[in-house]
Formats: C-alpha cells, structure tokens, sequence
C-alpha cells in the first residue's frame, strides 16, 4: 500500500518563557491510501500538537524541530506558506473537538463552506452554494437549502460537527484529521458522528487520521493505532494487536478506560491513577515510570526503546526486554 | 419615551428647588416689575400647573420661550446652535473610529513590535489626560506657539480640528485599547483557527472572521461613548468658545434659564435615544445571535 502521509521522526516543542515545553518527540507513522489510523492518548500526550504540526499551523511559540512530513509526496515541514494554504482545506481537511466554538458565530453555515469551496475550486458562486447543499445533505442534514442560510447558533452540537465535517470534506481532501471529532457530545451523538465517517471514508475514499482518548471509537473505524504518551508514542500496532494484544503498561490502562455506557446513558470510566509529566523538566527513563505498577530499577533511568513485535506492532517498554520479568496484564 | 419624560420631571423639579429664579438679581427689582414679569412667564402659577403647561407644550413640540433672550424661543435656539456642535461631534466621531480602530487592529496584529508600543504608549496618555488639558495644551501650542490653526471660535473649517481633536482624544484612545484587546481575543478562538485550517490567506482570517467579532464587544460600548462625547462637548464648547449647544446649555444654568435648561435637556435626552437605538440595530445587524433572540 502506498502512503498519503508519512511522518518520521517528528519533533515539536514549545518555547516558553520557562523553558522549552517538549510536546511531541521524535514520533514517526504513516497513513496509508485510503485507511483510518487512530491516535490515542490522554489529553495532554500530543495528540492535537502532532496534527497542527502536520498542518503546519502551530502558533507562537511552537516550532517543529526536528523530523519531516511528507504528504503525498511533498515535504510540508518547510513548505512556503503561500503553497501550504492551497494544502490546507483542500488536500488536507481538519475538523476539530468541539463544534460548539469551532464555526464562526457571525456567518451563515453557508456562507463558512462556500467560502471553501471559491477557495480552492474554480466555482462561481451558484455552483459553490449548489455544492454545499449537496455537502449538507452527504452529512445527513435535513433541509439543507433552507439550513444553508442559517447561523451555528441555530444548530444542536451533533448538527454542528456535521457542518464541520462538510466543510472539511466539500474539497475531497485525501486526507481528514478529525481531532476528537466526538469528545464534546453526548454519547448517542458519538456514535452517529462516528458512523457518518465510516460511510463518509468509503464514500469520498480519503484517507482519516482519528485522534481521540477514546480507544472504543478507534475499534469502529480504524486498522491502524498509534498510543500516545506524554508527547511519544508508546505502542503501534494494527488495531487487533493493539486492542487483543497490547503489550503497553498504558495502552492496558486506557483499555480499562474505555467508556462503558450504562443503561442510565452514564458513562463510566475507570481513568489511570497520576498525572502525566511535566513536559517542561522531563526526568530521564521511561516517562510513564511514576505511574506504572510494574516499573523496574531500569525504568527510572534510561528511556526504553521501541521494540519489533510483530510486523507493524511495536512497543515502547522494557519489560518487553528479553532479559526482563514476565508480567501479566491486569483486569 | 418613558426615559424622556424621566428626565423632564427630575429635572424640571430638581431646577425649581434650586434657589434663585430666572430673574434674580444682585439688586432686588422693584415688586412691580417682578410681578409683571412672573404673570408673563406664568411664575406665579403653582408648580404643578406650571408643570403640566409645559409637559403640554412639549408634546405639541414646543420649548416654550428664553427666560433670559428676549423674544427668542428655545427651538431656535436649538436650530441656530446644534449643527455647529454636531459638526463638533460627528468630527469627533469620525477621528474615534478612524484612527482608533486601525490603531487598536495594527497594534493587535504587530503585537509587541513597535507599531504596537508606540500605539499603546499614546493610547495610555489619551486615556489618561484629560479633555481640558489636551485642549488647552493644543490651543497653546498649534495655536498661539505655531499659529497654525485658529485658537477659538467658530469661523472657519479649520474651526473644528482643534476642538475635535481635544474631544476625541480619549474616546480615540479608549477605542483603540478596546480593539487591540478585543482583536486579540478573537484572534485565539477555534473558529480562527478553522479558518486557517480551510487554507484561507491570512488577510482573509483577520479582516473577514476576526474584526466582525471583534467589533461585538466596541459597538457594545459605542452607547455610552456617544454620551460621553456629547457631554465632553460642553467643556470643550466652554474652552474653545465655541457657540455650539453645550455652551448654551452651561450659559442657562447660570442664568437660572428655566425653559433654556429644559428644553436643551428634552433635546440630548431623546438624542441619546435615538443614538442608543441605532446602536442596537447596528448590533443586530453584526451579531446574528441577538437578531434571533429577540
Ligand atoms: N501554546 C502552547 N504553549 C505551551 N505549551 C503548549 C501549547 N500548546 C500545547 N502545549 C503543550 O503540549 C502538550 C500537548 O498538548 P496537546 O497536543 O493539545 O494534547 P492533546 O493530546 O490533549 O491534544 C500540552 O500538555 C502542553 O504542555
Ligand atoms: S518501561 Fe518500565 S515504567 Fe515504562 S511502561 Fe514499561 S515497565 Fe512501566
Ligand atoms: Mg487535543
């Protein structure tokens, strides 16, 4: 399979007056033509750092710092802005956490994805507007000639992220990154959001780059994982490996964490134990290390290194050492 | 309406409890006199009916007479001297919102660079001087110094830059912190950022989805401004003797001018009226939100 995007050795970091904040370091994955791969991790890991790097829109004071990301076969890590505007949005489109603030309150759903559109296709205005009914109705909006002329504020939240959705795809990007598209809606909503991308994925054939904390929503939609800590990545592997043979002290504590709706629509969630680490100061060895029940001597120390489980599946631990103890996972 | 005619019965009573009447002098006039002249004016007449006579007249638009001008009446008063202090506003007006509003944008954008301390340095020292000083500094200076432009009165255009200038000083200067702050709020919110992300110029970020939100919090304070420069107007009138409406205004209280007072009164207060409610339509017309809350 040939990838859309590949990402190697990405390194990201902010330069606050306190120092240097290490947000991502030296992470590396690609996407394939045409596939979802999931990027999980709790809030805090890089997760969203990550895809504004790729986007190239990290704000001051954030600068990548090392590494490359090649989309589609063009470095975007050192791409002219004026160049890198004609990716964005139309090669590559991005919809976000929370619908709620992410429209702008002052401009008709309309007028916000037409706008996209006499962006970056040759349109004129009636084929741009006929084009986004078109968007509204591939999203499931009811209505979409009359919705069209109306204001977010007008919309529910699931309503909203469809709009952001549309808006994202109206110019078939080859590639979507949907950064938590569902953490900010209610459960029910979730999973209709969550199956309008599978639909969507086939529909258009672009490729997804899923971020969320929510290792369910990962099963639904992608073939890929990338577990994220602490602005690492700890483990990758085929969802089937990560979800049925994850080999991470953290990724078997988000598994524990994942959501169980109860009949009362609650969610529960067991969450891990601590806090991540201070990316400002971080301590040498592994960084999950004060959090872990089966940290070793060796773990406090020096920075374990990803091992080769199988053929895409690859792990960040030293228990996975061949010299190292033989640890169950827990339930 | 109900604002207007407020302001009409607290003032007409508060001026009647003041002591001292209209035709108080240093030496008392001969009772004969005075009694002519109280039945003319109905004076003598108790409060209440004087009261309604007046609230009368108003409703058919009617100030009544000057007390101190003979034969001039307080509409013509108003005709003759509220353009010169509209002038006066409105070209207060347009310096606030043409120089305030692309300071506060440029200093937003150029945030720490110079462009954007030297705009702010200014704007603190507007904010903080007051009208009469920057008045009378420029008077000194342009005027007597340099002899650029006229000191005082009102004979030409030149007339209103001075003035103008002293009026809107502060309003300029709090305009442009307002939008600076305000720029700079919207320009971290998600929405910006969604912009960027649909591969927009920036010229596009900032002139189409940031000022129109920017400008919510600036149109909200845009009421009590206009208040402000039109009671700024009667220091600056005084200063610059200027024969706008403010001087008159100040000129009735000495002279005690019931009808003058009042009516000047009736006259900013439905203003400000109408002022107030053009903002809440521009209001509307920029933040969709409040348009359908209503
Ligand atoms: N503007 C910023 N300034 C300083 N540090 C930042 C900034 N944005 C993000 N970070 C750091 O990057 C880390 C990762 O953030 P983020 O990628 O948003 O996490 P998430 O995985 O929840 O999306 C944060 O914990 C924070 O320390
Ligand atoms: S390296 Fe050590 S501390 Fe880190 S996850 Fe593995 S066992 Fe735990
Ligand atoms: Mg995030």
């Amino acid at each position: 399979m040939k990838n859309i995007l590949e990402v190697k050795n990405l390194s990201t970091s902010f330069f606050t007056h306190a120092g240097e904040v290490k947000a991502v370091k030296d992470i590396s994955f690609n996407v394939g033509i045409g596939e979802a791969i999931g990027i999980v991790g709790e809030s805090g890991s890089g997760k969203s750092v990550t895809s504004l790097s790729i986007m190239n829109l990290l704000s001051f004071p954030g600068k990548v710092i090392n590494g490359s990301v090649c989309f589609a076969g063009t470095e975007l890590t050192n791409l002219k802005e004026k160049k890198m505007q004609l990716v964005r949005g139309n090669e590559i489109g991005m919809i976000f956490q929370d619908p709620m603030t992410s429209l702008n309150p002052v401009y008709t759903v309309g007028n916000q994805i037409m706008e996209s559109l006499l962006r970056h296709q040759k349109l004129n205005r009636g084929e741009a507007r006929k084009k986004a009914i078109e968007m509204l109705s591939l999203v499931g909006i009811p209505g979409p000639e009359n919705r069209l002329n109306q204001y977010p504020h007008e919309f529910s939240g699931g309503m909203r992220q469809r709009v952001m959705i549309a808006m994202a795809l109206c110019c078939k990007p080859k590639l979507l990154i949907a950064d938590e598209p569902t953490t900010a809606l209610d459960v029910t909503i979730q999973a209709q959001i969550i199956e309008l991308l599978k639909d969507l994925k086939d529909k258009i054939n672009t490729s997804i780059i899923l971020i969320t904390h929510d290792l369910g929503v990962v099963a639904e939609l992608c073939s890929r994982v990338i577990v994220m800590y602490a602005g690492s990545v700890v483990e990758k592997g085929t969802t089937r490996d990560v979800f049925y043979n994850p080999r991470h002290p953290y990724t078997w504590g988000l598994l524990k964490s994942i959501p169980i709706v109860n009949a009362d629509h609650k969610e529960r969630l067991i969450p891990i134990d601590g806090q991540p680490p201070d990316l400002l100061n971080t301590p040498p060895g592994c960084p999950f290390c004060p959090r872990c029940d089966h940290a070793m001597q060796i773990c406090a120390q020096t920075q374990p290194p990803l091992s080769q489980l199988g053929e895409q599946h690859l792990a960040a631990c030293w228990l996975l050492h061949p010299g190292a103890p033989r640890v169950e996972r827990g339930r | 309406m109900v604002t207007i005619w407020m302001v009409v019965t607290i003032t007409f009573f508060l001026m009647h409890a003041i002591p001292g009447g209209p035709f108080t002098r240093e030496k008392a006039l001969p009772p004969a006199v005075m009694k002519n002249i109280e039945e003319r004016y109905h004076l003598n007449d108790p409060l209440w009916k004087q009261y309604t006579d007046y609230i009368q007249n108003l409703v058919r638009g009617d100030l009544g007479p000057s007390f101190k001008y003979q034969g001039v009446t307080v509409n013509q008063i108003i005709a003759e001297s509220f353009p010169i202090s509209a002038q006066l506003g409105l070209a207060s007006l347009f310096i606030m919102l043409f120089v305030g509003l692309p300071a506060g944008i440029i200093s937003a954008l150029r945030q720490t660079k110079w462009q954007d301390h030297l705009a702010m340095s200014l704007a603190t020292v507007g904010v903080a001087v007051p009208n009469f000083v920057v008045a009378t500094l420029l008077m000194y200076i342009v005027g007597v110094k340099l002899g650029w432009l006229p000191t005082a009165r009102w004979l030409s255009w030149q007339s209103v830059i001075m003035p103008s200038i002293a009026l809107a000083g502060y309003y300029t200067a709090y305009v442009a912190r307002l939008t600076r702050s305000s720029v700079l709020e919207v320009l971290q919110q998600d929405y910006i950022r969604t912009a960027r992300a649909k591969g927009l110029p920036e010229r596009v970020v900032v002139y189409k989805h940031a000022l129109k939100n920017a400008l919510i919090p600036i149109v909200t304070y845009l009421g009590p401004i206009l208040a402000g420069i039109l009671t700024g107007s009667f220091v600056i009138e005084k200063i610059f003797a200027i024969p706008g409406l403010g001087e008159h205004f100040v000129a009735s209280i000495w002279n005690r001018d019931y009808t003058v007072i009042l009516g000047v009164t009736v006259f900013y207060a439905t203003l400000l009226v109408i002022v107030n409610l053009i903002v809440d339509i521009l209001y509307c017309f920029i933040d969709p939100r409040i348009r359908l809350g209503k």
